[in-house]
Order: C-alpha cells, then structure tokens, then sequence
C-alpha cells in the first residue's frame, strides 16, 4: 500500500480522536464550571414536589447524587473516571427511569435516528448532487433555473421551521399522513405488510422534511462547482475531441466536481445530525432526539448528558466513515 | 463609507435577488424598530381580548394570553435580530484571529490550529448546547446566550478567511511590508483584514441565520429564557397553549412567516454577495458596464 494513502488515514484518524476528545472534554467541563450545580437543581426539584423533607434525607440523596454524577474527587480524579466508564460503555444509570442505564435508553432509540439520517442524509446528498450537475451543465434550460429558485427559497429555512410547517399542512389541515411517532400504537415489530407499511407511512414525514432542507443545499452547492469545472481546459478540449456529451458530464465533469461535497459531507453531518434531532421532536420520532427532549422535560441530567457524549462520538466516527472512503473517489490520494 | 453605500446600490441595481432581499431586510428592520413605539409593554398580558383573529385593531390578531400579537412581534423580531447580530460579531472576532493567524504563521501553528477548527467544524453542537441550556435553564438572558453560541460558531468561517490569507501572504506588498520591518499584528490587521472583509462580511450574514435558527430551537425546547420574547420563544408559547388545536393559527403563523421570509432574505444577500465579489462575475459586469456607456 502506498505511502501517501497510509498517512492519509492516520491523518483522518487523528482528527476523528481529537473531535472526540474536545467534544468529550467540554462536555465534561460544562457542568463542573457552570454556576449552576446540577444535584442543587435536582435536590431542589425534589423537595419541591415533597419527595424529601428530612434533613437527613435530603443530605442523603444529595450525596448519592454526587456519586451518581460522578462529581466526587478531585477533577482529574473525576475526569479519569469519567473517561473510564465511557470506553467501558458506561454512562450511569438515568434518572428519569431509574435504574435503567442511560446506555440501553440510547441503545433503543439509535436505530430510529440513525435509520433517519442515514437514507435521508444518502437520498438528499445523491439527488442534490445529480440535480445540481444537471443544472449546472445545463444552466440555460428553463427547468434548471425553476428548479434553482425552488432550492433556493426552501434550503435556507431551519430545520424546526420546516418541520413544523409540514406537520401542520400535511398532518393537520390536511390530514394525509400521521402527525407523529414511529408506528401506530399497539403494532408489535414483526417483517409484515402491515408493520413496514405504517412505519414508512410514520417515517415520510420527518424524511421530506430533512429532504426538502437537504437536497436544496446539495444542488445549490453542486450547480456552483459544475459551472466553475465545465470553463476548465480540460472539459473544452474534450469538447472539441468529439468526446460524447454524457461522457464529459459523467467522467469529466461531475467525478471532479463531487470531490469537494464528499468532503462536504464530512464538515456538514455534525449539522445535518442536529436537524435529525429536532425534526424527531416535531415528529415525536423515538430517536435520540426525542430522548433528549424527554429528558429534558423529567430533568434528566444524566440522560442528557449521555445523549450529548453518544452524539459526539457517533458523528465522528461517521466523519470518519466517510473520509475513509474519499480515496475511493479521488485516486489522486492513492498514488501521490 | 461612500463606497460602501456604493456596493449597496450596486447589488440592488444588478440583482433582483438582491433586490428582493435588501426590501426584506428592510420591512423587517423598519417592523423591529416599531417596537420603540409600541403602545403596549410586552411583559404584560390580557390588556386586549384573547385569541382575536386578525382584524384592522390587531393587524395578527391577538393571542390567548390577551396580547397583540402584532406589536408583541416587534419586540420579538428586534431581539432576535439583536441575538444574531452579537453572536454573529463576537464569533466573528475568534473566526478573524483564527484566520488571519493560521494563514499568515502557517507551518505548526497552522497545522494544530486547523486541527482543533476542523474539530470545532465537526462537533454536534445541538447536544452541547442543549446541555449547557439545560444546566444553566432560566438563568441566561440573550447576552449570555450569545456568547455561548459564537463559540461554537466561528469554526467555519475562521477557515474560509484562512485560504484567503494563505494566498494574500504570497504577494508583494506583503513581503514589503515584512522587509520594511512591520510587525506581525499590524500586517495582519491593516494590510491583510481589508482583504478578507468581504468575505467576513458573507459569513456574518451566514452565521446570523445560524444564531436566530438556533435559537429558535433552543427556545421550542423550552431551553431558552422564556419570559423574554424572540421568534422562538413565541413559537414556544403558542405550543404551550396548544394554538393550533384551539384555533388560534395566527398565533404561529406570525413567527413562522416572518422567520421564512427573513431566512430566505438573508440568504439571498449572502448569494448575491458572492456573485457580487467572484472576480469572475465581476469582470462580465464590469464590461457591460462599460458597453453601457459606449452606447
């Protein structure tokens, strides 16, 4: 194997460890400087709704919320610890649900968010890109600027905003799909008609909505990089070689041009993970998202918290997926 | 200054997308600014029936807690626009020493600082914020907010500046400078800053959409103060009182289509700016600039 595509790898590995470990670290850092002492919230929460009124009581459970949170020792000692039980894949208990593990809480709501963003994240990146090219190549038909002004208007709008509009149009108004969960109530998984046809009927929503946002970038992104290739040199001489038009814009054109939105991919899945996650509250879609809204709503500390650390880590490695595979598309990083 | 107001002008002549963008921008300043005037305190509430649909009193109605929904968005638009008006300048002086610095410096100070930017680039920032809001609940006003958010969000921007400088450091008046004996900071910030200030300029806009977007989400958790009144946090209290079921669509429909409009605005300048400043773009212009006067 090549020299340049080892140190390649070793590169995008280091980085991926840093994202993790700035990540990791603020987060850890977050509530040990924050003014405000998680267990003082909690604590106060309690003897609010009356759950404790001893004195005695009160000092107990403070304490066992220390431990619990892992606020005891010194700050190294704590920092080591906390690290500790995140490679051994422990995040402690939650709260909200005790004594359940915050892990298998997030171990059941993985698949949704990440079935959710992984075909919303493909489906948007590849239509986007193929769209955009076409648009690009063919800039002065009348589809390409329609199109354009459509991806124009819907990409800069937030996710929520997005969200909210088509669950009210096509949930409310219009009743036409279901305004929220995963399946109906009461269906019990099982590889049936029924079961796939209510979950993809649940899962069209929050998808167009993450589509709408996502294919609206891509395009636009791709439009821009396909004018500025089809002016090189290369792509004129190839003209005027008599090479055919589908292969200048297959081979030529769009193998250059996809480059730099596979590196966009990488930068842009942090943001793209964030609109999964508050598109899932909308919809009340049971990923990481709605757990952390949940979470929010009980006072769940921990729970967050293990939300916020699975997030860092499960985009970084993503990224790094993603890196990895970039050499396939760009030979120029094998033989160098 | 005048030049300025020159650019302006120009992007309003030759862009209708601009043009469309520039009008936005200033129908919503001009409503944001009404709030100077409002005739009714947006802390208080049940001065004007509830739930009023709009009509020529209450141009947006007003909303179950007895507020004119119209005057109560004045106040809401002119914090918003306020929030990411701050957060876009605070990070934009983290995303300026980023830049200029690891540009100019390159070599192992480049290096590691393009590796905790690109770090910066990547992280999930939706989580983080979600579990610093949710901590600090309540005890945050806008200020404070602001300046959590620009530091997450000056990572992409820092880098954009960065390729800029990498070329500037390669011309000669910069080696003029260095032989004549200038010091690093002032090359950076009088010779290399004027450089980069277009394209400080597009990312501000950017990085405001990112601050009002956000902080509409922020506030839709119920994780922003929500006693002060943003696009957000009116989406917030709408939910809370369960407009859409009650019949009380204006209620939403106001933040809604004013953050559309505002987002798309923006986002129009931005685009427009860069068609504006590609040289590309610039050199087509500028001949039909100079046809026109021929003929």
């Amino acid at each position: 194997m090549p020299r340049s595509f080892l140190s390649y790898i070793a590169q995008r590995a280091v980085q991926c460890v840093l994202v993790i470990l700035i990540g990791i670290t603020i987060t850890f850092f977050i509530p040990r400087l924050s003014p405000t002492d998680p267990v003082e919230t909690a604590v106060n929460q309690a003897v609010m709704v009356g759950q404790f009124s001893h004195p005695d009581a009160v000092r107990e459970m403070k304490e066992a919320l220390i431990r619990l949170y892992g606020l005891d020792g010194t700050l190294l000692q704590q920092y080591v610890r906390f690290w500790k039980g995140l490679l051994a894949g422990d995040l402690g208990p939650s709260l909200s649900s005790f004594p359940k593990p915050v892990m298998t809480l997030i171990r059941g709501s993985l698949p949704w968010t990440a079935g959710l963003l992984l075909t919303t994240a493909v489906i948007s990146w590849t239509l986007g890109n193929l769209l955009g090219s076409l648009a690009g190549y063919y800039k002065n038909q009348r589809w390409a600027s329609i199109v354009g002004i459509i991806a124009m208007a819907l990409h800069p709008i937030p996710y929520y905003i997005m969200a909210f509009v088509l669950v009210v149009l096509l949930a409310y108004v219009v009743p036409i799909f279901p305004i929220g969960g995963a399946i109906d109530i009461g269906l019990k998984p099982a590889f049936s008609l029924v079961y796939l046809s209510s979950l993809l009927r649940h899962a069209i929503l929050p998808s167009l909505s993450l589509l709408l946002v996502g294919v609206g970038g891509w395009f636009l992104g791709m439009r821009t990089l396909v004018t500025n290739v089809i002016a090189e040199d290369y792509v004129t001489y190839a003209k005027y070689a008599g090479v055919r038009d589908r292969v200048i814009m297959y081979q030529y054109v769009m193998r250059n041009a996809l480059l730099p939105q596979i590196t966009g991919l990488a930068m842009q899945l942090g943001l793209i993970f964030n609109g999964a996650l508050i598109t899932e509250y909308v919809f009340s879609y049971p990923g990481l998202g709605y757990l952390a809204y949940n979470a929010i709503f009980a006072g769940d500390y921990s729970l967050i918290m293990g939300v916020a650390v699975f997030s860092i880590v499960g985009v970084s490695i993503a990224v790094l997926l993603i890196d990895l595979a970039y050499p396939l598309f760009d030979p120029r990083v094998k033989y160098q | 200054m005048r030049s300025r107001m020159r650019v302006i002008s120009d992007l309003y002549r030759h862009d209708p997308r601009c043009r469309f963008a520039l009008s936005v921008i200033f129908i919503v300043v001009i409503f944001a600014l009404l709030s100077l005037v409002s005739p009714y305190d947006p802390g208080s509430s049940y001065y004007a029936p509830p739930s009023l649909p709009p009509s020529r009193e209450h141009p947006f109605g007003t909303n179950s807690r007895g507020q004119d929904i119209f005057w109560l968005m004045t106040f809401a638009v002119r914090n918003s626009l306020t929030f990411g008006i701050l957060t876009a300048f605070l990070s934009r002086i983290i995303a300026i020493f980023v830049g200029l610095t690891s540009g100019y410096k390159g070599g192992i100070v480049d290096r590691i600082m393009m590796v905790i930017n690109d770090s910066f680039v990547v992280l999930p920032v939706l989580p983080i914020l979600i579990l610093i809001n949710f901590i600090m609940r309540g005890q945050m006003g806008l200020m404070e907010l602001a300046m959590i958010m620009a530091l997450f969000g000056w990572a992409w921007d820092a880098r954009l500046i960065r390729s800029q400088v990498l070329s500037l450091k390669e011309r000669e008046f910069t080696f003029t400078s260095v032989f004549s004996g200038t010091n690093t900071a002032r090359i950076l910030l009088s010779e290399h800053l004027p450089f980069v200030t277009p394209i400080v300029l597009s990312t501000t806009i950017n990085n405001l959409l990112w601050a009002i977007g956000m902080e509409v989400t922020l506030a839709v958790l119920g994780l922003s103060n929500i006693g002060i009144p943003t696009i957000g946090t009116t989406i917030y209290w709408a939910n809370q009182h369960q407009a859409l079921i009650s019949g009380v669509w204006w209620w939403l429909a106001a933040p809604v289509a004013i953050s559309v409009l505002l987002f798309i605005a923006l986002y129009l300048l931005v685009v427009g700016l860069g068609t504006y400043l590609d040289p590309r773009t610039r050199i087509q212009r500028m001949k039909g600039a100079l046809s026109d006067e021929r003929a």
